[in-house]
């Protein structure tokens, strides 16, 4: 158990000790090695290339230089990827042979090792991460932690503000101020239909029941999406903390995280990341001394798309095959176990403490007028760049494909851009300049979805494309009603 | 104070308790919307959509079965969007229904075959891939053709939740989806009882009892076979409903009639044997309790429960009364007494029931119903099974004249015909133990603590001055209720009836299906029980040991209850049975 | 005999996994992933203490394990390759790998070949997009793959 006054003590401390994280210009001699742990870099042997620069530091007695692992830095295709700090130079492609050439030239003779530095566009080498033409129009607000910290570390979470959001509404704020700063930042459920977050909680507030639940839907079932995954393994305390708050505000204190079985790093962080915060006292009987109880469990999903609609999510919780209840009576007021329950989904949930920290109006200010702030995607197919990519609102699905990545293999055309899974639709050329926010896709005959973007160059054939998504849904289909 | 709400529907304006749903308030005013896998009190999920309506104001149709009326709310029932709507529906339904109405045994009562008359379908819209599915006939007692399953889950829910059993359940997914059992396999090989409440429950010809109707025509054509037949107490007073009379009809005098031109050598009245049944219960009920015996003592004469018990306690077997059931006392009893006292060679007789039951199937057929290698029924047929032969035997039953069942054993008292609804076993049994044990003849033999709907009756007697505690019970959620507390020895009761079916025989999965519409706005069990509760009033004997029939048993064949003879005719024996019978693995 | 003593130490098994668990029947898939995670499938022996323990009876277990399309109830073969049909994948042709799949061990997905070797699974996204088209042996990721690749990568295995 930590009161308010150590927590603080930790993140000053760490603060410190991580300026180089995020202080390119900090004149420290120490050297922070990043290397990404995500699902698609470890599963490109990142755990391999962090054991030989440990062991190579080791050998050589370098005192001043820390390996670390972090969550995904978004441009996968370059996987793995290994960062150094507080340079920031991006390396691509690295395999574990290469750990020794780095220390030997970057870390010990200042000579950044060429080959293995991504070029641009242009075709000029970028020598940072912020000069890549990838990162260029980001703006990351749900990602800011991934690829920063160490999703192992709770200090690292609470030396970048982390925990700061939840002292905040347990001390300075009620349960409707917390409401209306969601309300007010203009922040729409990132699970698909874009439902106002704000509104979502109030009505689960307004529900009376002895008992409440806050569940966190991480089913990403979209075949081709896996930004809800990245967040997880990245910075898995955001969620955890933005819970906490969303349970402080409707009166819940019982969270559940639904998270797919086949996610296992996510999982795995998870776990720990629960556990810290329970030694912390962040989870639990008295959250940092307010008397207000919380506690998060996990629950795994089995492989059924159909659970990522949240009464199928929450008949799978109850231990069910996951079909979907008729509607109304909404989650809201009838969900889990029957009690007044808030779904909301990871995406969601990374948004919530930075806008109880910056303020409605900071978020308000970002994205287009019915849709505020960034989305995340998962970009995909045939397209340079693949990987996860975080835009404000608005911004249009050419500079997406484009300016973000890249363009698309062999200098082929652009036939169409799939989004919103199989539920969604394809977006073709003439479509490039929509900027995306929910009213444009909708308009234009798509949908916004989770955030997959999987790009189709002229070669592919839009015919097999629908058999491949009417297959899917038949063998996906729950079979309980015959109409939606 | 009970809160109203106002709302509109179709221009009416409509005032309901707070909480009925849309389909609910409509039928209130008089306004009629289909619905397919409603199933009041069991089925509410809205999983068809056959009942949405409009409501104005609400993205998409509303589900009229689950959604509750609000105050000012403004329904509309048939617009030509919500018309065309259902029609879709109803298209992509049957776009996966194996049809073949004319050799469904369901046709003329499927509320699927009903709603495709009612929307005009003239022709299959969406002929693609269909399911592919073996049927199900290993078990005696029911059949399952997938094929024909439109996946409303009635049958589940009544399994599941109303019997609590959940022998089957929805499993796989996407296209395979389908209902079933676990592995798949036979329902004669999982824990399915048979007691048929999912037939009662299914609105296709999906589920259906296994049919023996040719046995018994073959039979009665065979000149060398003496066919006789007996009728539990439940199907005269439910036959005619497949005669479109009122629910609950007594229609025994046309049934024995019926039977008699069919070609049957004698008819006979289960009833006859019900009152064989008290004699033999009570004396082992008196034993038991005078004895050291094991108690409660529970009645044995519902199949479905006895399977439901030797699957589920083999360990309390021994609470089991070992009394046969009714009908196959008397087949032991006509293929013994009857055959010798009339000179006819007993392996020339066929002894057919007409059950409401589909259990009883199972029970005939089970190895220890025979005396000396005469099996005690040769073949059990349900209500429906019947009704049906009377109209391939191109009988017009509702002009038919009334008959008397044949004698020597004709006569049956008016406890016998109880058996046929819950807490009738037991108020029968008591009415004779009474007299027994108080050596006089009581009066008063109403015992409507053991009537009426109540899934579990008590009551507590006082009888020569010994307190005994009788339970009655049916449905088998009750029953498991019931055998957990003896399992846990807190059990206050001296003797328990139970019946697998909710509301006893006069509902068993052997009678008429009434379609969900009817289930909602009638009590079937009430009227049907209510008939049988006339019959008996209007009985002059309404004690079985009063029955002269029963005299004559005795005196000539069984000497006295609980005799050597007795044991050997009309007892069994039960065994623990394994809930699964799967393949290794 | 033998085979008896293998049901006994699987009930064996799931009644110690259900221990760690409140005996509630909202458990029951946390139960399954666990005894899958242990045996590769989910035997019917443990099915049946499932049941008995959570009172959740057989064929709703079984309509669970059926709707999951983690939960199998076979073992699956010593090396199972799961090729991934996500969009990203599919895209970039994921299919011709799982058809050449199909051709060299002539099992469907879901299948295990007759001597227990090898067993084929069409999976959705393993979420290593930025590889697609991805398929995996067991927990090893192949990425970026090409059908000779793939044929290179399958002779490997052959010969273990």
């Amino acid at each position: 158990m930590k009161t308010i006054q150590q927590i603080e003590e930790i993140r000053k401390e760490k603060r410190a000790e991580l300026d180089l994280r995020i202080n390119t210009k900090s004149d420290t001699r120490e050297k922070h090695i990043l290397v990404c742990r995500g699902t698609g870099c470890t599963s490109s042997k990142s755990p391999k290339i962090i054991e030989n620069f440990r062991k190579i530091i080791e050998e050589k007695g370098l005192t001043n230089v820390r390996v670390i692992q972090t969550g995904c830095f978004g441009l996968c295709a370059k996987g793995p990827i290994v960062i150094i700090r507080p340079e920031e130079t991006f390396y691509a492609h690295v395999k574990p042979e290469d750990c020794e050439e780095i220390i030997n030239s970057h870390i010990l003779e200042g000579k950044k090792v060429e080959r293995l530095l991504c070029k641009n566009m242009d075709g000029k080498l970028a020598e940072k991460l912020n000069e890549l033409d990838f990162y260029k129009k980001q703006k990351r607000i749900a990602l800011q932690n991934c690829g920063l910290i160490d999703p192992e570390e709770i200090d690292e979470y609470i030396a970048f503000d982390g925990y700061k959001a939840i002292e905040k509404v347990l001390t300075e704020m009620n349960q409707d101020q917390v409401i209306e700063t969601i309300l007010n930042s203009g922040l729409r459920g990132r699970g698909g239909a874009g439902f106002p977050t704000g509104r979502k909680w109030a009505f689960t507030k307004d529900a009376q029941s002895d008992q409440k639940y806050v569940v966190c839907n991480a089913d990403e079932g979209d075949p081709g999406a896996f930004m809800d995954r990245s967040i997880l393994e990245g910075d898995p305390h955001a969620v955890l903390e933005a819970m906490t708050i969303a349970g402080f505000a409707i009166g819940a204190n019982q969270g559940y995280i639904y998270v797919r079985a086949e996610y296992p790093i996510a999982v795995q962080r998870l776990k720990i990341a629960i556990e810290q915060a329970r030694q912390y006292g962040l989870l639990g009987d008295n959250i940092l001394g307010s008397g207000f109880k919380f506690d998060i469990d996990i629950r795994l999903g089995a492989g059924a798309f159909v659970c990522g609609e949240e009464t199928a999510l929450l008949e799978s919780i109850e231990g069910k095959r996951g079909q979907p209840r008729v509607k109304p009576p909404y989650p809201a007021t009838c969900g889990l176990f029957g009690k007044p329950t808030l779904i909301n989904n990871v995406e969601t949930l990374a948004n919530i403490t930075k806008i109880i920290l910056n303020g409605a109006d900071w978020y308000a200010g970002i994205g287009t007028e019915k849709s505020k702030g960034t989305k995340v995607f998962a970009l995909g197919g045939n397209v340079n760049n693949v990987g996860l990519v975080e835009v404000p609102m608005g911004t249009t699905l050419r500079e997406i494909v484009y300016d973000i990545g890249g363009g698309i293999p062999n200098d082929r055309g652009f036939k169409a851009a799939q989004t919103g899974g199989p539920s969604g639709g394809c977006i073709p050329a003439e479509h490039l300049d929509t900027p995306i926010d929910y009213e444009s896709l909708a308009e234009i005959g798509s949908m916004m979805g989770s955030g997959g973007l999987i790009v189709m160059d002229d070669t592919k054939c839009m015919v097999n494309l629908a058999k491949f998504y009417l297959e899917f849904t038949v063998a996906e289909s729950c079979r309980k009603m015959y109409t939606m | 104070m009970e809160e109203f709400v106002t709302l509109t529907i179709d221009d009416q304006e409509v005032k309901v308790k707070k909480g009925t749903t849309i389909l609910e308030a409509a039928k209130q005013a008089g306004i009629d919307i289909p619905t397919l896998c409603f199933l009041k009190e069991i089925n509410e999920v809205g999983d068809c959509r056959m009942c949405i309506v409009e409501v104005e104001g609400r993205r998409g149709f509303a589900t009229s079965c689950i959604q509750k009326a609000e105050e000012g709310m403004i329904v509309h029932t048939h617009t030509p969007e919500v018309l065309e709507a259902r029609h879709i529906i109803l298209d992509l339904i049957l776009s996966n229904h194996k049809i073949e109405c004319l050799t469904c045994t369901r046709s003329g009562n499927c509320e699927l075959q009903k709603l495709a008359q009612k929307f005009n379908v003239q022709k299959i819209e969406f002929p693609g891939e269909m399911s592919k599915h073996t049927i199900d006939d290993k078990s005696p007692s029911i059949v399952r053709d997938f094929n024909k399953c439109i996946l409303c889950r009635r049958c589940i829910a009544t399994c599941k939740n109303v019997q609590e059993i959940g022998a089957i359940d929805c499993i796989e997914r996407g296209f395979e989806s389908c209902i079933s059992t676990t592995y798949d396999n036979s329902l004669n090989d999982v824990d399915c009882t048979f007691c048929g409440q999912c037939i009662e429950a299914c609105p296709t010809g999906a589920l259906h009892e296994k049919e023996n109707i040719d046995d018994v025509w073959t039979k009665l054509k065979d000149p060398d076979t003496y066919v006789v037949v007996q009728t539990a107490p439940a199907v005269r007073v439910a036959l005619g409903e497949e005669f479109d009379m009122p629910i609950g009809t007594n229609v025994k005098g046309k049934m024995v009639t019926a039977l008699k031109r069919m070609g049957f050598d004698k008819v006979f009245d289960t009833n006859t044997g019900a009152d064989l049944t008290i004699m033999e219960e009570a004396n082992e009920f008196i034993e038991r309790v005078q004895g050291e015996g094991v108690l409660p003592m529970i009645t044995s004469c519902s199949p479905g429960w006895v399977r439901f018990a030797e699957k589920n306690y083999g360990d309390l077997l021994s609470h089991l009364s070992s009394c046969k059931s009714p009908h196959q006392m008397f087949g032991a009893v006509i293929k013994s007494y009857f055959a010798e006292k009339y000179g006819i060679d007993r392996n020339k007789i066929c002894t057919v029931s007409v059950m409401p039951c589909i259990a009883k199937k199972y029970e005939c057929s089970r190895e220890e119903m025979e005396v000396d290698g005469a099996r005690d029924v040769d073949y059990v047929i349900t209500t429906r099974e019947l009704s049906r032969m009377i109209k391939q035997a191109n009988i017009d039953f509702n002009q038919l004249e009334d008959n008397e069942f044949d004698n020597p054993m004709g006569e049956a008292s008016g406890a016998g015909a109880i058996f046929g609804t819950t807490g009738g076993v037991m108020e029968a049994a008591i009415r004779t133990a009474v007299d027994t044990l108080e050596n006089k003849k009581i009066e008063a033999i109403e015992y409507q603590e053991v009537r009426g709907e109540k899934g579990i009756k008590e009551a507590t007697l006082n009888v020569a001055g010994t307190e005994i505690k009788i339970a009655v019970v049916s449905g088998l959620a009750n029953a498991k209720k019931m055998m957990e507390q003896i399992k846990e020895g807190k059990s206050p009761y001296h003797f328990i009836e139970i019946m697998a079916c909710p509301g006893g025989c006069v509902m068993g999965g052997g009678q008429p299906i009434k379609d969900a519409k009817t289930r909602a706005s009638v009590d079937v069990r009430k009227l049907r029980a209510d008939s049988l509760y006339a019959i008996d009033e209007k009985s002059v004997i309404r004690k079985s040991h009063e029955n002269p029939v029963m005299k004559q048993l005795y005196d000539e064949f069984f000497e006295k209850p609980g005799s050597h003879m007795a044991h050997k005719y009309l007892h069994t024996k039960y065994w623990e049975k394994p809930k699964y019978e799967l393949e290794e693995g | 005999m033998e085979e008896k003593c293998v049901d006994q130490r699987v009930k064996q098994e799931t009644k110690e996994i259900l221990a760690k668990y409140p005996q509630e029947k909202d458990q029951l898939i946390m139960v399954l992933n666990e005894v899958q995670e242990k045996y590769g499938f989910i035997p019917k022996q443990a099915q049946i203490v499932i049941s008995e323990t959570l009172s959740i009876p057989m064929a709703e277990i079984y309509g669970v394990i059926t709707f999951y399309s983690r939960f199998t109830l076979a073992p699956k073969g010593k090396y199972n390759i799961s090729i991934c049909l996500g969009t990203a994948c599919y895209v970039k042709g994921s299919q011709k790998l799982l058809d050449r799949a199909k051709e060299r061990l002539k099992i469907e997905p879901g299948q295990v070949t007759p001597d227990g070797k090898f067993s084929i699974d069409d999976v959705r996204c393993v979420g290593a997009c930025g590889l697609a088209p991805v398929f995996m042996v067991n927990d090893e990721v192949y990425g970026n793959a090409t059908v000779k690749e793939f044929d290179e990568i399958i002779d490997q295995y052959m010969n273990m």
